[in-house]
């Protein structure tokens, strides 16, 4: 009963410390700074890092800048609502925004090839999951956010909405269409 | 006997005041019968993410998705915790609890804002989730609700922190507070710096709501509504490992290993676990590398040492107690002994190796920059927090109402057959149904998602079939969950509403018994401890007190268990003998 009842020593912050309480204490903190050391170095020296560039923003401002790289680059339009398929040229800044309920327009970039993928929302909060390789990020409406993106494999990416945006959240799909070079 | 203050319980020694256990009692029913409504929900939310089921319509999806998210994480866990709070202050250190009318106010606060925040996800025009992001907008009695809820939970905070200065004031305490009463304060302490946070972001958000704020910054809601969001699962932690420290004590009278260690890892708490928060901003614009890699690493992982302590030091006060009773054979005998029939115990376990190995471990996983990359927002989150907060904090709750049953309500457990199954079911089922989420969420399976077939999409996506397995397989193992909350609600309804009164009687006086120190344990080089001697003097043989030279023959045996490395200790001066052992 002695949790619940005050510490048998007056003085109980000098009691010393048992060697095999120590020993598991020394255990976990010589884990917890590998860890801690690791999160930094492989931020360094690993290659799975988020960028952090990003601007402000508003959807007036991004909407302007998406419709005119749509306006230039558009190739063809897929399903019954004509979306757009845009294929920017290699390099160049490539912009996608998310809103109620749609990632728009659908992109289509080259194997091998670098762009800078900008991505931003009209509207509310929405996430950004491109499939199958697994990929995400927060899509916040005001915040432009840039990715270095360069495709290594060629094929279909859908681009999956993962953050909840009302009734319509599921139905939120894009595509990135990923060609072979030197088409 | 109106003028009695106290009752004290004849099998626990328990003293309770009597408007405390009042109000205990009034937060603990609220609390079960929010868990009840929380759980309704979750029945449906499970059946309709089962692809194979796939029950309820989108709209009504995402508002019980709201009212199982709101009610589960803030009004079911907050709510108990108050009574948690009024136990360790008032009935643990034998001490009146300040301003009994007071926390009236603060008990009908919350009430109402239960109410009224359930009144606004039932009408279906506040089916936001828990984390109601702006700008998607809610209706504004939402954020009313939860800021009057909060407001009600501060002011029992701070009636717990004036019991505190009480009970030191009128020394009803020899020496410390209790370690059980310094982890609850641990838990305030957060859930002030929770509240708080709470306010600054709701109650602007409240005001735009209302058209009085033109704007609310998207990104800056996100950080501060996270120091709430994160936070409040932080007074969980303190909470259910103070809970867990209790249940060691009251049913093995099992004492800390060293009261330092202990306390300096609920400290660890407070300084650092808070920051925790950033783990959910790892992947959001507008935040440097820095700030992220701050956050996560240093402040984190000092928090993560504070659950590995107590990872060990809980389990390894078990030991000790049950070693001393004589289970000394091999590794494992205090263990294999343990009373796994007893819902307080095997609760209590299964809550500790939940929270450690799936709840701990898999927060770490996503709390680290790289990988939340491939986790964030997916289902394997969800996956992580109900190892943490259902396993982990609501299975040690469900085990602490076993004890409360006999000794605050005065009741007999009913059904004692189902209570003792209760934890198996919920334990098991729980783990199970995390399990399988974060497998479905390493595969990119969306959280708070109607349809993961996108039936209706212009585009579509097909997900690999072991995903839908996943799905599956979470879905029949959160029936299995379900099942063991279902008997927890029954076992406890019943036993408190329409249970036969435990046949001893309390009784009753104006004052209490000063709270003595535990029994020092003095023990002489090469000798027997005292504890020892005194058992044997008195002439009580139904255990084998252990041979004080196998106690500490060698240096001590450090065993890599499954349990976080419990330990097999020299522990001749933790030697207690058991008091309550068999009571209540």
């Amino acid at each position: 009963m002695s949790a619940i009842q005050p510490p048998a020593e007056l003085v109980w912050w000098k009691q010393p410390l048992d060697k095999v309480e120590g020993t598991w204490i020394g255990i976990a903190l010589v884990w917890s700074l590998i860890m801690f050391f690791m999160m930094p170095f492989w931020h360094v020296y690993g290659k799975q890092n988020l960028s952090s560039e990003a601007y402000r923003t508003t959807p007036q401002a991004y909407m302007a800048k998406t419709q005119a790289m749509v306006d230039q680059y558009t190739i063809r339009t897929e399903t019954g609502a004509q979306l757009p398929v845009v294929r920017p040229p290699p390099g160049s800044d490539v912009y996608l925004l998310g809103r109620l309920w749609q990632w728009w327009p659908l992109l289509e970039l080259e194997k091998g090839q670098t762009y800078r993928l900008h991505i931003s929302s009209m509207d509310w909060n929405h996430g950004f999951s491109l499939q199958p390789v697994n990929i995400n990020t927060q899509i916040i409406p005001g915040y432009e956010m840039v990715l270095t993106v360069t495709p290594d494999t060629s094929g279909e990416q859908t681009i999956i909405c993962n953050e909840f945006c009302g009734i319509g959240h599921h139905t939120m799909l894009g595509k990135i269409y990923v060609t072979e070079g030197g088409r | 006997m109106s003028n009695e203050l106290f009752r004290t319980c004849p099998e626990s020694g328990l003293q309770f005041h009597r408007p405390a256990e009042r109000l205990m009692k009034a937060h603990a029913v609220v609390a079960v019968v929010i868990l009840l409504i929380g759980g309704i929900a979750a029945l449906l939310v499970t059946l309709t993410r089962w692809p194979a089921v796939h029950l309820l319509p989108a709209d009504r999806f995402y508002q019980l998705l709201t009212t199982h998210g709101v009610n589960m994480l803030i009004f079911w866990m907050i709510s108990f915790e108050i009574a948690i709070l009024y136990f360790c202050s008032s009935t643990l250190l034998k001490v009146r609890l300040a301003t009994p009318k007071l926390a009236w106010v603060g008990f009908t606060l919350m009430l109402a804002g239960i109410i009224i925040n359930n009144l606004a996800v039932a009408s279906g025009t506040a089916s936001v989730m828990m984390t109601s992001y702006v700008p998607m907008p809610a209706n504004p009695n939402f954020y009313l609700g939860l800021i009057l809820f909060a407001v009600g939970a501060l002011i029992g905070c701070f009636i717990f922190l004036a019991t505190l200065v009480i009970a030191k004031d009128e020394k009803t305490y020899e020496g410390s507070i209790p370690l059980v009463t310094f982890g609850a304060l641990t838990a305030c302490i957060i859930a002030v710096f929770t509240i708080a946070s709470g306010a600054i972001i709701l109650v602007p958000t409240w005001l735009w709501s209302l058209g009085y704020i033109n704007h609310i910054d998207a990104a800056m809601y996100r950080v501060v509504w996270w120091a709430l969001g994160h936070s409040s699962q932080q007074i969980n932690v303190a909470a259910h490992v103070s809970v867990w420290y209790a249940i060691a004590a009251i049913v093995f009278g099992a004492r800390p290993l060293s009261e330092k260690v202990s306390r300096t890892a609920f400290f660890l708490y407070i300084a650092f676990l808070q920051l925790a928060s950033a783990h959910h901003l790892l992947v959001d614009p507008g935040l440097s590398a820095e700030w992220k890699i701050f956050n996560t690493s240093y402040a984190m992982y000092l928090a993560v040492l504070a659950s590995m302590v107590h990872g060990l030091t809980v389990p390894g006060s078990i030991e000790v107690a049950q070693r001393a009773k004589g289970y000394t054979n091999g590794l494992f005998q205090w263990l294999r002994k343990a009373p796994w029939g007893n819902p307080i115990f095997s609760g209590m376990f299964i809550s500790l190796v939940g929270f450690g190995f799936l709840g701990g471990i898999s927060g770490v996983v996503m709390g680290t920059e790289q990988i939340n990359i491939i986790i964030h927002n997916t289902i394997y989150v969800p996956g992580h927090f109900h190892a943490t907060v259902v396993i982990g904090s609501t299975l040690a709750f469900m085990s602490l109402t076993y004890f409360l049953i006999p000794t605050l309500f005065r009741k007999q457990v009913a059904f004692p057959a189902i209570a003792r199954l209760q934890p198996y079911f919920f334990g098991i089922g729980m783990s199970v149904f995390a399990l399988a989420m974060m497998g479905a969420g390493t595969l990119g399976v969306e959280r708070r998602h109607w349809d993961m077939a996108f039936t209706g999409a212009p585009l579509g996506f097909e997900y690999p079939a072991s995903a839908y397995t996943m799905m599956g397989i979470m879905g029949l193992a959160g029936m299995v969950a379900i099942i063991g909350g279902a008997m927890y609600i029954l076992v406890t309804v019943v036993s408190v509403f329409f249970g036969k009164s435990v046949e001893s009687e309390s009784s009753y006086g104006t004052a209490t018994t000063r709270l003595m120190r535990a029994e020092p344990i003095f023990i002489p080089e090469g000798g027997h401890s005292r504890a020892v001697t005194l058992r044997q003097e008195s002439g009580d043989l139904r255990h084998q007190a252990p041979s004080y030279s196998q106690c500490s023959s060698s240096l001590p045996l450090f065993c890599i268990t499954p349990l976080t490395g419990s330990i097999w200790l020299r522990f001749g001066r933790y030697l207690d003998p058991p008091e309550l052992t068999d009571a209540c």
